[in-house]
């Protein structure tokens, strides 16, 4: 432990002294040159971590695998047995996707996925979770108040919904499969996948309607 | 511990307010240290369960005071300085000081693809039958632990029920600890919304948790 950095970030500000760098810029910068200096990291295994999350794994996974379990009856009911190995068909297995659950969205039932307790989010399908996951507005209220996050997310749900929250407490990982919009018998699965979003993913929105197709 | 990370219920952060179009990282500085948190993690000297035991450990006034890989690295700082990787007084002069200690290992470029492929599965083979069955129910243990737990306070002392069971997995009350995996069945625990949040709950809501064997009692 040590007792050296005021521990609010903005205490740091008067520190500049023209320099471009934040506080948190140069701190992570120093200790990624000690850790270099000292073996215990390589600059290229960071750089390959970061081109993973920044360009090869991200929310169009899940929404490959939404996509297919709208158009294969038989692939979303592995998904529902296994969901681990029916996301492994696609490639998508790991870090923080070890062991995966798909809960899925019906006339009945609204899936909401939450970690109150840090910001456990299932990487292999979503990617890295959006600010506003890892935040205490989300984290504390989800639980207790998930009907108020919806509508700040645009979302009315009628009363007589159920509404199923998830929280992440242990090395289990959810994906919400959302309900398949009407008016999309005719589409392909690639067309279908342009119709998921991150959010419906988790809970706090639904798919868009073919009508609105981004 | 009870401490800010435990957040379900807490009440007064305002909106949850949401960016459009949100890009993975907001600066240069997140990207790496969400790399060096893994490359570090990845010299196989402390469990995910202890990384998340040395964030909530952060005074509660520098966790709820800062980003998620504010956090991270704050926390990363105490692991490394706590395993002798790094001292107080090179984080202080932004460099390398004293020869370091030899990790188990250097996670390598090449092998990054696979090392995030196969991830660190928790399951470990059952010694032993599950105690609980899908349907039965289940009340929390009302504990409050000085170290890790993964029993949020908002559903502590609850009766719920099984909805499903997981296998044996890592228990975090002892791997944050150093104190060896020692395995436990798993379950998800659902509870209704009035059994946590009282007769004005949303009736239409259902909670769970996942929750290890020891963490429950059965209910009469």
């Amino acid at each position: 432990m040590h007792d050296h950095h005021p521990h609010h970030p903005h205490d740091h500000d008067h520190d500049h002294h023209g320099s471009e760098l934040s506080p948190m810029e140069a701190r992570v910068r120093a200790l990624e040159s000690i850790l270099v200096e000292k073996g215990l990291v390589e600059p290229a295994a960071l750089d390959a971590i970061i081109d993973t999350y920044e360009t090869k794994i991200g929310p169009r996974n899940g929404a490959k695998v939404v996509a297919r379990a709208w158009s294969d009856a038989a692939y979303a009911q592995r998904l529902r047995e296994d969901a681990t190995a029916a996301l492994a068909e696609f490639g998508f297995s790991g870090r923080q996707g070890e062991h995966m659950v798909a809960v899925f969205n019906d006339r009945d039932t609204h899936h909401m996925v939450v970690c109150t307790l840090c910001s456990c989010y299932p990487w292999p399908v979503l990617g890295l979770p959006p600010v506003w996951y890892k935040s205490a507005p989300y984290r504390s209220r989800v639980v207790i108040d998930p009907r108020g996050v919806l509508a700040e997310f645009g979302l009315q749900l009628p009363a007589g919904k159920h509404i199923r929250v998830w929280d992440s407490t242990a090395e289990i990982r959810y994906l919400v499969i959302p309900e398949r919009p009407a008016g999309t018998d005719a589409m392909s699965e690639e067309e279908l996948a342009e119709l998921v979003t991150r959010d419906s993913m988790i809970g706090n929105g639904l798919p868009r309607s073919p009508e609105r197709r981004a | 511990m009870n401490g800010a990370q435990d957040m379900g219920g807490q009440m007064g952060f305002g909106p949850v307010v949401a960016e459009a179009d949100e890009p993975p990282f907001h600066a240069e500085w997140e990207k790496r240290a969400l790399a060096v948190t893994l490359a570090c993690g990845a010299m196989g000297h402390w469990s995910i369960d202890a990384s998340r035991h040395a964030r909530e450990t952060l005074h509660p006034l520098d966790y709820l005071g800062s980003s998620y890989y504010e956090i991270w690295i704050k926390a990363l700082e105490k692991l490394l300085a706590s395993e002798g990787f790094v001292t107080d007084d090179e984080l202080r002069a932004g460099r390398a000081l004293v020869a370091p200690r030899t990790p188990n290992r250097v996670l390598h470029a090449a092998e990054v693809a696979a090392a995030l492929a196969r991830g660190s599965p928790s399951e470990r083979p059952a010694t032993q039958p599950a105690r609980f069955a899908v349907g039965e129910r289940v009340r929390t243990a009302n504990e409050h632990p000085a170290g890790h737990t993964r029993v949020p306070r908002y559903a502590r002392g609850r009766i719920g029920r099984i909805e499903q069971v997981h296998g044996a997995h890592v228990f975090p009350g002892t791997s944050a600890h150093g104190l060896g995996e020692q395995p436990q069945w798993l379950y998800t625990v659902a509870f209704d919304g009035r059994e946590l949040w009282g007769r004005a709950a949303d009736p239409s809501l259902t909670v769970s948790i996942d929750a290890w064997e020891s963490t429950l009692e059965p209910v009469a």
